[in-house]
């Protein structure tokens, strides 16, 4: 046959092999440590930590539909409006246990997600695309009709969060909201890593890449796909309950465009499909903003759109490609 | 009966052209047929209808017996019917070897489970690098498969094809634009199929078509005019006209 | 009976601003296959040109709105050559974050230069009156619109089935690959396309100012809107954008006199059902 030019990258017993998945509690551990050291850093910006990890979350289930299923959405609001949204009526109806709210919204947003994938993944590209918007917009829509229900335009706020386990109380400082937040975000990213990792998860990267070809092995695609978006349901509504957890209240915001588009910009310019472009893309965007916003909101406009079109025109990857390849060939060179 | 694949006067329109006309053929385990015929005649487009991609406009499709023609691909894929495509369709991103594995875990019925990662799984990454030895592709496991030479991504699709242990194995055109060099391994696991495959193979190369099959049958505009031994196809009239020196 | 004669003038207005604004959007879809968000800065872009110039520097509104028209097709065209069309074989995805990327810088420039307060675009005394209509009175602007929105309908589909250059537009959006080979000039086609349709959306912006007033924000909110406009009528065609846009012009229209708490659900549910019954544009089987 052709002989290989290729360095194979792992070889054992001369046998190359495809490299082996990454351990599951990397990730949660490398952000962990991320997490404490910003807290040791930036001890007053408690708030701003529990808002990243809450963030990276809602970017990390994005990241299962759109890096690993290859769906494009601009819909994801809708699943993390209805874990805030759940989360919060449940506080105010039945208990403020808040891990209990998480079990809540993590059902909530894997229902609608589940419900609502049913119908939309008969659809693909541009048409799927505006399907999610509509999704997202109609729940809005209601919301905001119910404002019986939901509070409306003022917000659902009559609702108070209990101590976590019964021990810990949410503080004013937001100590506890940080680390909870964190927690929480450590503990998708390994059910995420692990779902990546398995037989499953590399099913879906099959049909992101080869519809026809997993069909063709026998994989039923639909129901694959409807399972990773309830799954990513699932996440994307812990996201929102946290965040109305950590700040006791929850706006229509949370099922506005704005946050779609948002987090999907986010998620591209961490990288997606390999789950840590979540919390690196969740992280650089709230800090970004953080610091433009607060000069003027049009300066953090201008900010991210050349940011943008700066990622596509120069995307990272391909960029850190082009200088490993530069520098293993000075390598070469000099040995 | 022993048939293992029967078509039963499968037909099918599009719009106003007739591209399939109550076709019927039969395959009994073993049997290598051959389904030639110009350009155009329909070929795999009548592929197509048996793997369940296209739904026929009448007629039916039984698979050792049980009437398939309403079942999904996914079904008739379970039920031991695979195929390999004319355009490659590999994933392109994905190492050889977790190509071969999916279709492992597809067959063992282990692509639902989510906890346990695919390395863990070992008697499955063995079987893969075998499947992959056995056709000389055990070096290139770690290669993505869209950096593989066209030759090369052939096998991966007869890799994946052998990985179901399928009972019906549908070809299409595999030698096509397959170089020279790479023919001879592509040629050799053909012959190492197993002798209880039932196998229908659309090809042009008549080299392969005369030193492979055990019947031909030609398809011509959607019809089948003959079907019979190779002897008995090469000197059939009706073939060499429809055939203009072919 | 009143009532519906009023959301019938009103829905169709509305939707000839919607149509205007979102034809040029689905031309360029169909064209080129090129998801451009930031089709709504166009829009602006017109509504902005006719404020500043027969607003600050006083020109006759009919000048202003000519110029302004074709200053925004020339800036359409000019964003299209320079930049865009590097981006036309890229996925989609690419498509979409380059193009909000584009927006955002936009809207950004735009608060720079105008500020963020609303602008006003003021009409001439022609356009400020009222026409008697017997059942209402129907203000000349809206009038306008209405025959404005016809006229725009009209002429492209005059230049697409009976002109050369429709003929080329047709072709390469049925077959792209093939046109060149049949001697159109493809870039040709491309860059005139996106800047008629550029221009057009500048006419809509003036044509919806009303409606939607013009603030360095404009691109985004009514993004969704050209957006829906595109995706129930079908990438590509002019005939369905109109009929899609008067479509959800009245359904928007008829929710905001009869259900005006509910908002814009019945405009997205009824996109949605829409959109699923023909995923491929509604007047596409």
């Amino acid at each position: 046959m052709t002989t290989h030019t290729e360095a194979s990258t792992a070889v054992a017993g001369g046998t190359p092999r495809a490299t082996a998945m990454p351990p599951p509690w990397r990730l949660p551990l490398l952000t962990i440590a991320a997490a404490l050291l910003a807290a040791f850093m930036w001890p007053d910006q408690l708030g701003l930590i529990s808002r990243v990890a809450s963030t990276a979350l809602l970017v990390l289930s994005l990241d299962l539909l759109v890096g690993y299923a290859g769906i494009a959405t601009l819909g994801q609001s809708a699943l993390f409006g209805a874990g805030a949204y759940g989360a919060g009526l449940f506080a105010q109806h039945v208990s403020g246990d808040p891990l209990i709210g998480l079990v809540v919204a993590a059902v909530a947003g894997a229902a609608l997600a589940a419900a609502s994938g049913a119908f939309l993944l008969r659809f693909e590209g541009f048409t799927l695309l505006m399907l999610t918007i509509a999704l997202a917009q109609i729940l809005l829509s209601l919301a905001s009709t119910f404002r019986g229900i939901t509070g409306g335009d003022d917000g659902l706020s009559d609702f108070t969060i209990r101590p976590i386990l019964g021990l810990w109380e949410f503080d004013l400082e937001g100590r506890v909201g940080a680390i909870y937040a964190v927690a929480v975000l450590a503990v998708g990213l390994y059910l995420a890593r692990r779902v990546a990792n398995s037989p499953f998860g590399l099913s879906i990267r099959g049909i992101h890449e080869s519809r026809a070809r997993m069909a063709a092995l026998g994989t039923p695609v639909r129901k694959r796909l409807i399972a990773i978006y309830a799954m990513s349901g699932a996440l994307a509504g812990v996201s929102g309950a946290v965040t109305a957890q950590i700040n006791g209240i929850v706006g229509l915001d949370s099922l506005g465009f704005a946050l779609s588009a948002e987090s999907l910009v986010m998620l591209v310019l961490g990288g997606a499909g390999n789950l840590s472009g979540a919390v690196v893309g969740a992280s650089v965007f709230t800090l970004l903003h953080h610091t433009a916003a607060s000069i003027d909101p049009y300066h953090w406009l201008f900010v991210i759109g050349v940011a943008l079109m700066a990622v596509v025109l120069f995307p990272p990857a391909a960029l850190a490609q082009q200088i490993w390849a530069r520098l293993r060939a000075q390598r070469k060179a000099s040995s | 009966m022993n048939d293992i694949l029967r078509l039963d006067e499968l037909d099918r329109r599009f719009g106003g052209l007739h591209v399939t006309r109550k076709v019927s053929l039969s395959l009994r385990p073993g049997d290598r047929l051959a389904l030639i015929g110009p350009n155009g005649a329909g070929k795999t487009t009548l592929v197509n209808q048996i793997s369940g991609v296209l739904p026929p406009s009448s007629g039916r499709i039984f698979l050792d017996g049980t009437d398939v023609t309403a079942l999904p691909q996914a079904e008739r894929v379970r039920r031991g019917l695979a195929r390999t495509f004319q355009i490659t369709t590999l994933a392109p991103h994905l190492p050889v070897q977790r190509q071969v594995e999916l279709a492992l875990f597809e067959r063992e019925q282990l692509a639902n489970s989510m906890w346990r990662s695919v390395d863990a799984h070992v008697s499955v990454r063995e079987e893969a690098l075998k499947l992959l030895d056995s056709l000389g592709l055990g070096h290139r496991a770690a290669t993505p498969t869209g950096r593989l030479a066209y030759g090369e991504q052939r096998l991966v699709e007869l890799a994946l094809a052998l990985a179901l242990r399928p009972r019906v194995l549908l070809l299409d055109e595999p030698m096509a634009g397959v170089p020279k060099a790479d023919g001879p391994i592509l040629l050799a696991a053909l012959d190492r199929l197993p002798a209880d495959l039932a196998l229908l193979i659309i090809e042009h190369d008549m080299d392969l078509v005369f030193r492979m099959a055990t019947r031909i049958a030609v398809l011509v505009q959607g019809e089948v005019i003959a079907d019979g031994t190779p002897a008995a196809i090469r000197d059939d009239p009706r073939v060499k006209a429809a055939y203009l020196g072919h | 009976m009143t009532l519906v004669l009023n959301i019938l003038v009103d829905g169709v207005a509305y939707g000839m601003v919607l149509f205007v604004m979102a034809v040029g959007l689905s031309i360029t879809l169909g064209l080129m296959k090129f998801i451009n968000l930031s089709h709504g800065a166009f829009a602006m872009a017109g509504g902005y040109a006719v404020s500043v110039l027969a607003g600050t520097h006083g020109w006759n509104f009919w000048v202003a709105l000519v110029v302004a028209v074709i200053a925004t097709g020339a800036f359409g065209a000019l964003l299209e050559t320079l930049v865009l069309r590097h981006l036309y074989r890229r996925p989609e995805l690419q498509q979409v974050l380059f193009t909000i990327g584009l927006t955002f810088f936009l809207v950004a420039t735009a608060n720079a230069i105008f500020g963020p307060q609303v602008r006003n675009i003021p009409l001439p005394s022609i356009l400020s009156g009222s026409l008697d209509l017997g059942f209402r009175t129907l203000p000349t602007q809206r009038a306008f619109v209405l025959l404005a929105g016809l006229a725009a309908a009209g002429l492209l589909t005059w230049t697409v089935a009976r002109t050369r250059f429709g003929i080329w537009i047709r072709a390469s959006v049925d077959h792209a690959d093939a046109a060149s080979g049949l001697g159109i000039p493809i870039r040709l086609v491309q860059c005139l396309s996106f800047g008629a349709g550029a221009a057009l959306a500048g006419l809509g912006g003036v044509l919806g100012a009303e409606l939607m007033p013009l603030e360095p924000y404009y691109p985004l909110k009514y993004l969704v809107l050209m957006l829906v406009v595109v995706a129930v009528g079908g990438m590509g065609s002019i005939p369905g954008s109109l009929c899609a846009a008067l479509v959800l012009g009245i359904v928007d229209t008829a929710s905001k006199y009869l259900v005006s708490e509910w908002g814009s659900l019945l405009f997205f549910v009824a996109m949605g059902l829409l959109l699923a019954w023909r995923p491929r544009g509604i007047l596409n089987r």
